[in-house]
């Protein structure tokens, strides 16, 4: 399995989980982990997701999820798995 | 595999807040293969290396594109062209402007190599090299130079500084900040202007450099060491993932690339932003302002937290391994440099801990060669003296001393320091050879 990390920041608004999802679901990645807060008002979520079936390059898909992002207002990061791996275990 | 929020929000933190980036990955290739007594020839055969030239470009762009992690700089590293010189009718000029085309082609920010090594005298194609520096720098705008003029094992080279001083004196400002002069050079650094593609390496190589200081700053800043063990294990920790993220990088790229992997430098470079600078480090740790006395032992304990730190990420470490304060390219060391609290006198001393030597600073032409040729040999005498690698990269400009000028992008803003006004010239006109050190003699 391939997993990337998605990290969603923004002001809170209904269709934030949704828009994400539904994003990920059209091109075939799967939800593995997904954490959701609300904090004062933002919006934060953590999610783990499964890219080794994904329709799209992992850059295509963070292009994609960022230009998703814009239209709810809120930012998100996409990083690939490894650099987690890399950083916090050894 | 679970990881915990906290940990996934240290590293965003990390990447995408405090500027943890790569700052360099460098193609270290072996060029040797082109020699020829036919100039043409030579150009012919180093064409071929263009399709391994583009994949690289690519193979970066890539990884960054799959990792999320900014790569700031790709660089290539090709064999001292000393080597092509040594062979009569060979034109330096054409074969930098050839390597300098191609690099352009292929979206390579540098491409090392015009570069020889006097240490111990001059041959035939050493003695080109620095003779060409000055036209060959001001003719391209992506090929770096270096002139390894002092080496612990065999002394240091006068007249090799001064030929390189006159050839500075002939330089634009982005020019000269391409070159530099050397004592102990490594054979595998990823750090422009003293990258090539060195003796005892494989035919390629790939090297990586990381650029953190963002990151060491804040996480002195957030955890608000108690005393200078808890400050030393503060850094080290950083020192550690931040080293990881290089060596995560490099062995992607030689992977994808089938090349193999060389090194990681255990070092932080700075760039001109704001939140990316070593002297903002210093000034976390509690000196109001960087050069200020305790700078020294400041600069001392980043220095070993960083390699101890980095030498358990990662089993190859090379290069150049420090902690870099090149001036006019750390935002907070060009801001002191400016308002007189880092003069040379700093920079020598700081260069005791760490392995810069003085790199990006301004110099007034009108203040005259000599105290430059002093300066550089005293970088020189301290780095075979003390065993370490250090570097002069000065900036001549025709502008007084307090000014400074903009070079832009990752050079930054040159400020003129002022060189002492005393008369060197007898001393430093004496010429020929400095004798090797007696840690020569320990050296077997």
């Amino acid at each position: 399995m391939e997993s990337a990390v998605i990290v969603v920041v923004g002001a809170d608004k209904p269709g934030i989980v949704a828009g994400i999802s539904s994003k990920l679901a059209e091109n075939n990645v799967n939800i593995i982990d997904i954490s959701q807060t609300v904090l004062r008002g933002i919006f934060a979520m953590i999610m783990i997701v499964d890219i080794s079936k994904s329709k799209i390059n992992i850059s295509k898909l963070r292009e994609e999820l960022q230009s998703k992002g814009k239209e709810l207002g809120v930012e998100i990061l996409v990083y690939h798995e490894e650099v987690f791996k890399y950083l916090e275990r050894v | 595999m679970k990881y915990t929020a906290d940990e996934i929000v240290e590293v965003v933190r990390m990447l995408s807040e405090e500027d943890l980036d790569i700052r360099s990955v460098t193609l270290s290739v072996n060029t040797l293969f082109a020699l020829s007594d036919n100039l043409n020839k030579i150009i012919e055969k180093l064409d071929n290396l263009n399709s391994l030239f583009s994949r690289f470009s690519s193979t970066v762009d890539k990884i960054q594109d799959k990792l999320g992690v900014r790569i700031v700089t790709k660089r290539i590293a090709v064999s001292p062209i000393q080597y092509f010189l040594e062979i009569d009718g060979i034109e330096g000029l054409e074969i930098a402007k050839k390597l300098d085309e191609m690099a352009e082609k292929n979206n390579i920010d540098y491409i090392g190599g015009y570069s020889a090594f006097v240490d111990r005298g001059f041959t035939k194609g050493s003695k080109r090299v620095i003779d060409t520096l000055s036209e060959t720098m001001n003719s391209t705008r992506r090929i770096t130079g270096m002139i390894n003029a002092a080496s612990t094992m065999s002394g240091i080279n006068t007249d090799g500084v001064r030929y390189f001083t006159d050839q500075i004196f002939k330089m634009k400002p982005e020019a000269s900040s391409r070159v530099t002069i050397m004592a102990n050079v490594p054979p595998d650094s990823p750090f422009v202007p003293s990258a090539h593609h060195g003796n005892g390496m494989p035919e390629a190589m790939i090297s990586v450099a990381v650029s953190g200081p963002g990151v060491i700053e804040s996480a002195i800043r957030r955890n608000n060491p108690k005393n200078f063990q808890d400050l030393h294990d503060i850094i080290k920790r950083s020192a550690f993932k931040i080293t990881r993220l290089g060596e995560l990088i490099g062995k992607n790229v030689a992977n994808e690339l089938k090349v193999s992997f060389g090194s990681v430098d255990l070092s932080l470079a700075p760039s001109p932003k704001v939140k990316d600078s070593v002297a903002g480090i210093i000034e976390a740790m509690g000196i109001e302002k960087m050069g200020g006395h305790g700078s020294l032992m400041a600069l001392a304990i980043l220095m070993d937290a960083i390699k101890k730190g980095g030498s358990m990420a990662t089993s190859s470490v090379g290069g150049l391994s420090s902690a870099f304060i090149p001036v006019s390219e750390d935002a907070i060391m060009s801001e002191r440099a400016s308002e007189g609290y880092i003069d040379f006198f700093t920079l020598l001393a700081l260069s005791s801990v760490c392995n810069s030597g003085i790199d990006m600073v301004g110099i007034s032409k009108k203040q005259g060669k000599d105290k430059v040729v002093g300066l550089i040999m005293d970088v020189l005498a301290m780095g075979i003296t003390i065993n370490k690698i250090l570097g002069v990269r000065v900036i001549p400009l025709d502008l007084d001393p307090g000014s400074h000028v903009d070079l832009g992008g990752l050079l930054g803003k040159v400020v003129v320091m002022k060189l002492k006004e005393v008369n060197v010239e007898k001393f430093v006109n004496l010429g020929g050879f400095v004798p090797n050190t007696i840690k020569r003699l320990e050296m077997g």
